[in-house]
């Protein structure tokens, strides 16, 4: 597999040979949300040798609720400003609500004034440079948490955004970056990612730079076409991919369809996973799916076994 | 009236909530499909939405002729979009959240705005369904002024559904901001009560009036059940675990148009929701909801 050049940009490392060596970094992700992505991370989490986890999918994290990771340290996540009009100070001239953009100020009902919505307010600055009254203070947000843990499985760094709050990519590349300086000290073999749904901003961060991206996907019209989203976003920042159908059986010419359009892509296809019912029983019971076994955790082993083989490429 | 259905889970279901309820609600009804990075909606609906209503965020030009390099710009810009290096204003566009900043305060008025496109906004008519889509542009980070465009396309009069993107973050807030009522979907599995339990407290936050809808009922345990009883939720509807349904879905097939049976269920949320409408099913006014960039 050809190595991004976005490698020389982390931070090498020396291996005992004495060449830079880094850690590799696989993420899974889907585009489409509830493909099973995280019970995948969990099991591989299980199967991998010395391995860091890092849970990205940071405004919605579950994986902690399998691996059930033990805390010891939190680290608040300070990031952007917001604005708060001095209620006192207030002249009432309207200048905020005239250039604020995000329509986060809200004329007062009962006195002549203005409040800002914080949920709205994005952290611009405009008004609070542009109050005539100089009434407007600028304060520093707090947009969520992240944890240094441990879990049976080794290291893992996971997080929890604030609610409504932005700069999730800043969170998930928080969180990254920790997973590597832990892999790096510890020498680990791997770090994996359980990456968030979609193709915006945290995605983009999650993705930027890693050894490779494995996408879970599932055999429905919903499933495909998200797919399609993430296949050209990986193509765009070029990095190399591998697909994985998820509950196959439940639409066998469907999967077929997927596996195609990803190798006509140049895609690597991993594997399938059969649809079991030990999947949410595993959820329920706080285990992995490889712990519980059956036939869905015969099918996750092939994949990780392809997977590994994928990524020494 | 807006209902918008969210979760903070993916994958309960909610495009599956919003079309099959579309589909069951009598009258006008538009849905405005705002998992732009993920637009799904138009697939069980065999819709093909067109339009070339491209969506931009306003980023600065600079006029090299008058700018002297002052740096007030890159001094009031939070985001890091704009900077004076050497001689000359770097910008930095796909930073840029379009807040105007630099515009106003330079003192040579050496800046002018133009549009960087993000997505555009789709529509199409399915019978007495509107269908209105927004598409994000892959390799785009910035999500919310798209969203925001979509939400500005609702119509005054009828029911306005919204298909909301997952979790809940400031997308999700941009495409529930400014509902009357905000559906939760689902599913009966820790995964699905803990992300529940997120989205809960975010439109607590927003002050929205919200009930609970759970997918594939049977599937896993008890757990989010007990938690909307001891939080007073109300549970709007339950669908069934049931492969018909999961597999008629995987087709891209409405529920409510291939399996008889999901009608009533589909039917009885409608008319939940309908029962709720405001006299003469206006909206509310929309106190503080954001206007679109575009």
């Amino acid at each position: 597999m050809p190595t991004p050049e976005v490698h020389s940009e982390s931070l090498p490392m020396v291996s005992a040979q004495g060449f830079p060596t880094r850690v590799p970094e696989l993420v899974v992700i889907s585009g489409k949300g509830g493909t099973g992505k995280t019970s995948v991370v969990a099991s591989f989490a299980m199967l991998a040798e010395n391995v860091v986890v890092a849970d990205c999918d940071v405004d919605a994290a579950d994986l902690h609720l399998v691996l059930e990771p033990r805390i010891f340290q939190t680290h608040t996540f300070v990031s952007g400003h917001g604005a708060v009009i001095r209620q006192g100070d207030c002249g009432a001239s309207g200048t905020c609500q005239k250039v604020c953009r995000f329509g986060a100020v809200i004329e007062r009902a009962s006195t002549p004034g203005f409040v800002i919505d914080p949920l709205a307010c994005e952290g611009c600055g405009v008004c609070v440079e542009l109050c005539p009254s100089r009434a407007i203070d600028f304060e520093e947000r707090v947009a969520g948490e992240w944890f240094s843990s441990t879990t049976r499985t080794g290291p893992m760094v996971h997080a929890r955004l604030g609610i409504a709050a932005e700069n999730s990519g800043k969170l998930v590349s928080t969180v990254r970056a920790e997973a590597k300086r832990v892999a790096g000290k510890n020498r680990s073999d791997i770090i994996l990612i359980d990456g968030p749904p979609g193709i915006g901003c945290p995605v983009i961060a999650a993705i930027t730079g890693v050894t490779g991206v494995l996408i879970v996907t599932e055999p429905t019209v919903s499933g495909a076409h998200d797919m399609g989203r993430v296949l050209e976003l990986t193509a765009h920042f070029g990095i190399p991919a591998a697909v994985c159908v998820n509950r196959w059986d439940l639409n066998p010419e469907s999967a077929e369809r997927i596996e195609a359009h990803a190798r006509e892509h140049g895609v690597a296809v991993v594997g399938r996973i059969r649809y079991d019912a030990a999947v949410t029983r595993a959820q329920v019971e706080g285990r992995t799916v490889v712990e519980l076994g059956g036939a869905a955790a015969g099918d996750i082993r092939v994949v990780w076994d392809h997977v590994q083989r994928w990524l020494a490429g | 009236m807006i209902v918008a259905i969210a979760s903070g889970k993916g994958g309960t279901g909610k495009t599956t909530v919003a079309v099959n309820l579309a589909l069951s609600l009598s009258g006008d009804v538009q849905l405005l499909d705002c998992d732009v990075e993920a637009p799904n909606a138009h697939l069980f609906l065999r819709a093909n939405p067109e339009g070339n209503d491209v969506i931009g965020i306003p980023v600065p030009d600079v006029d090299v002729d008058l700018c002297n390099q002052c740096g007030e710009c890159s001094r009031l810009c939070q985001y890091n979009a704009i900077a004076v290096l050497g001689t000359g204003v770097v910008v930095f566009p796909e930073l840029c959240h379009g807040c105007g900043g630099c515009t106003l305060v330079c003192p040579e008025k050496a800046i002018s705005e133009v549009m960087r496109p993000i997505g555009v906004v789709e529509e199409a008519r399915a019978g007495q369904l509107w269908l209105v889509q927004g598409r994000l542009n892959v390799g785009e980070a910035l999500v919310p002024p798209l969203i925001r465009a979509v939400r500005a396309k609702k119509h005054d009069q009828g029911m306005v559904l919204v298909d909301a993107p997952p979790g809940t973050s400031c997308s999700m807030i941009a495409a529930v901001r400014g509902s009357d009522f905000v559906v939760l979907v689902t599913e009966p599995t820790p995964f699905g009560l803990n992300d529940l339990a997120l989205a809960v407290e975010t439109v607590r936050v927003l002050g929205i009036p919200h009930g609970v809808v759970i997918n594939r009922a049977g599937s896993g345990d008890d757990g989010v059940k007990e938690y909307c009883d001891a939080e007073g939720l109300e549970i709007l509807l339950e669908i069934p675990d049931d492969r018909r349904i999961a597999e008629t879905y995987s087709r891209g097939l409405a529920l409510v148009t291939n399996i008889p049976e999901t009608r009533p269920l589909f039917a009885s949320l409608a008319a939940r929701l309908e029962a709720l409408a405001p006299v003469g099913r206006g909206c509310r006014a929309e106190k503080g909801l954001p206007r679109a960039h575009a």
